[in-house]
């Protein structure tokens, strides 16, 4: 159970102004062990509503990676005295000392999507002096806590979705390793998601809506950003009014390219899905499978233009065959609007 | 309760929860790690209820230069597992006796991925798996020793592709192995350098042994058998790795390679011919001697160049500087299949010769002149085994010309040998 935003924004308001609201325990986030329970950071001022403490800053992708229809709550922390460094095309650069917080839910009725929300785990990708840490949080049953996993677990959850009809799956909590099966840039534990063109975009911070790269600058979380006109912008998915292609690219950009990369696990693929990424070849057209053994679907190229139904990629995306499926981790049922989406790209491609 | 710590000073009889300060559901002395972490110390797990979170926590938890230990009997794991602590040995029992079976696999596309250096992986065997066996993807030192990957129900076009799949990696020893069932390549190196493949069997996969894409390979004492195709030794366009070579195939035996190909198609191993020996395809400085091709329904030995179409300015399609020399030829080629049915068997009559070379090589000059010095492919084998020289080149420019050549003086030239590869693992 969840209640609403708005009354707790005052409450954590009066926190404020009391001087109970909670500040970030840096010596826990830098410790070599992790804290066993969640709250012992103090990233939250309530963690059951997801009301973030100080200093921690909450922010939307445009272009969202896909999880099982997971509704997802997003944290940036970076400590007092430090600044994260603007990056055009990579994630933005977040000094030592830095945490992202994303945490993933399911409201019973997606239909009210700010109702009745479970929480499920929080993620943390903590940069230590070393480098970048992951760890996972599973959310007690009555929502006051969240209790480390290390070697994963598996959650059911039920949900109705936006048309109505009952949803269950077996949600799976990464381990440790699975963490760094995505998180992982030459071979370091690195961030995806806090890339500028996907973070270009409007929030609502204390009731103003505000660009969310020109806030986090403001508050003085970012230096060296431009104004968000001049910085890259992808499109959301359902943006009607942005090209097929750009929405298609940035699909596969969140969805795959932290893998689909030469600095990332499937480099060996050939297959390059990052957004800049201008070598059509690499990006799968008239591309031949490497090592895609029962992936293929028996298809010869990863995208066969204007044939979504004779492309490997979105036959993979598909799948929910582990032998086969693309993404391998963070899903256990296919993404319908996902696939839909990439079919529609490539059955507009000239043949 | 099934992992237990053991260090030279003392041995504890813990359960899952002493790994940790990591597990918040109870309170122990974390000191149970500190012990661990002592030299020759060794985390045990046994099978039991909790197999898959015993064993990723114990490739999770386990300080770096510990063994892990398998004890005999099934592990039922319903995920991938996961190693990314450096110089872990994971030591089982034998590989008849620890099975790790993913027959009940969800979650992951591999049984087991390294991510970390200095693994050494053996005495186990992983069965079942849907996706591939065992993947190492970018990491210096990896070694199977004696380990098994086995799909139980045979060759079936639902198996994992791969078996072994050490891929951009270097220092890779695979030493011992049986590879059964794969729908790829039962032992396959990719894009990698500094590699030995030996005393392994490889038996009901499409091909047996496939180096891809590699550089400074020695795969010898090796029998491949039952396959589709034995050894292949490949190179694929539009990959970071590319151009393979260095690559020496010795005292191999591959023969009655017999398996229907149930490759999933679309891959490139759905092209090899059932019964073939050995292919080197798009590779240079490749040496093939005193191996044992026998049996092989299609052919013995094919060199060619890579024959689909491709989008990379950088690949070379042809093999270069290939020596083949001292191997002994058995039957083959009496009941070709595929490309060597449909393109070869024409040209040749059956049975195929023991060794075909398409004879792609670039351009007029070389078509009719012979390949540059460099560039060849020589054979210095017995009088009584047959070579035919398809000359696909000279066939495009001259369509009358449509003759392969069988003369063995084409093919004189010789390699330089090349040092054995040493691998800092391999004592």
């Amino acid at each position: 159970m969840r209640r609403l935003f708005g009354l707790l924004t005052v409450i954590s308001a009066m926190f404020a102004l009391s001087g109970a609201a909670a500040a970030v325990n840096d010596a826990v986030l830098m410790a070599k062990r992790p804290a066993k329970l969640l709250s012992d950071y103090g990233l939250f001022a309530d963690g059951a509503a997801q009301v973030p403490g100080e200093r921690v800053v909450a922010y939307d992708l445009i272009s969202p990676l896909f999880t099982d229809y997971a509704h997802k709550f997003r944290f940036i922390y970076v400590p007092e005295g430090k600044t994260a460094a603007y990056d055009d095309t990579e994630v933005l650069d977040f000094p030592v000392g830095s945490a992202l917080v994303k945490t993933f839910a399911y409201p019973a009725d997606f239909r009210k999507p700010d109702d009745n929300i479970r929480l499920l785990e929080t993620r943390l990708l903590i940069h230590q002096a070393e480098g970048w840490v992951t760890w996972a949080y599973v959310w007690n049953e009555d929502q006051s806590d969240a209790v480390l996993k290390v070697a994963g677990a598996t959650i059911p959850v039920s949900w109705t979705d936006e048309s109505g009809a009952p949803r269950s799956i077996q949600y799976v909590v990464p381990n440790k390793n699975q963490c760094k099966g995505c998180h992982v840039f030459d071979k370091a534990v690195s961030p995806i998601g806090p890339k500028a063109r996907n973070m270009n975009r409007d929030n609502v911070y204390a009731g103003n809506t505000q660009n969310q790269l020109a806030h986090l600058a403001a508050i003085g979380f970012l230096t060296g950003a431009p104004s968000p006109d001049q910085a890259p912008r992808v499109p959301a998915p359902d943006d009607a009014a942005a090209s097929l292609d750009a929405r298609a690219r940035a699909y596969l950009d969140v969805n795959c390219a932290h893998c689909h990369r030469m600095e990332g696990p499937a480099s060996t693929s050939g297959l390059f899905l990052i957004y800049g990424e201008t070598r059509m070849n690499q990006v799968g057209l008239k591309k031949r499978p490497v090592a895609a053994g029962r992936g293929s679907g028996n298809l010869a190229y990863d995208i066969d233009p204007g044939h979504a139904d004779r492309s490997i990629i979105p036959f993979r995306m598909e799948s929910v065959d582990p032998g086969v499926m693309m993404p391998e981790l963070g899903r256990t049922v296919a993404h319908a609007e996902g696939v839909k989406l990439i079919s529609d790209w490539i059955n507009s491609m000239k043949e | 309760m099934n992992i237990i710590f053991k260090s030279a000073a003392v041995a504890l009889c813990l359960g899952t929860s002493a790994l940790a300060w990591a597990q918040a559901e109870t309170e122990t002395a974390p000191a149970a790690t500190e012990e661990a972490a002592m030299a020759d110390n060794v985390i045990r797990v046994v099978p039991g209820e909790n197999a898959q979170e015993d064993i990723q926590e114990a490739l999770i938890l386990a300080e770096p230069g510990s063994v892990i230990e398998l004890g005999a009997g099934i592990y039922n794991l319903t995920g991938a597992l996961s190693l990314d602590v450096p110089n872990i040995t994971l030591r089982g029992a034998g590989m008849d006796q620890t099975i790790l079976s993913f027959k009940g696999q969800t979650t992951g596309s591999e049984g087991l991925l390294v991510t970390a250096g200095g693994a050494w992986i053996e005495n186990l065997a992983i069965e079942d798996t849907p996706g591939d066996g065992i993947k190492a993807k970018g990491v210096d030192q990896i070694t199977f020793k004696d380990v098994r990957v086995e799909w139980t129900r045979g060759p079936n076009a639902e198996n994992g592709a791969y078996g072994l799949y050490p891929v951009e990696s270097k220092n890779v020893l695979i030493d011992g192995a049986v590879v059964r069932g794969a729908s790829d390549a039962g032992i396959y190196v990719g894009q990698s350098q500094q590699i030995i493949v030996r005393n392994s069997r490889a038996e009901f996969n499409v091909a047996g042994i496939e180096i891809e894409n590699c550089y400074f390979a020695d795969v010898y004492d090796n029998v491949a058998t039952r396959n589709t195709g034995g050894i292949l030794i490949f190179d694929m366009p539009n990959l970071p790795q590319k151009g393979g070579h260095s690559i020496r195939i010795y005292n191999n035996k591959s023969f009655a390679n017999d398996t229907a190909n149930f490759a999933p198609p679309g891959n490139v191993v759905g092209s090899v011919p059932r019964g073939t020996g050995l292919i080197v395809m798009a590779n240079h400085d490749v040496e093939v001697y005193d191996n044992e091709f026998y049996d092989n329904a299609s052919i013995n030995v094919s060199v060619n160049a890579y024959q689909r179409d491709y989008n990379d300015p950088e690949f070379d399609p042809l093999p270069r500087n290939i020596y083949i020399h001292d191997n002994t030829y058995g039957r083959a080629g009496w009941d070709p299949d595929k490309a060597v049915k449909d393109l070869v068997a024409p040209l040749t009559g059956t049975p195929i010769p023991d060794i075909v070379w398409d004879g792609a090589v670039d351009g007029i000059w070389a078509a009719f002149f012979g390949a540059d010095e460099g560039k060849g492919v020589y054979v210095k084998e017995a009088a009584t085994v047959k070579v035919a020289n398809l000359n696909v080149v000279r066939d495009m420019i001259l369509p009358w010309d449509v003759s392969p050549t069988f003369e063995l003086e084409e093919y004189q030239g010789t390699l330089p040998p090349r040092d054995a590869v040493k691998l800092p693992q391999d004592k």
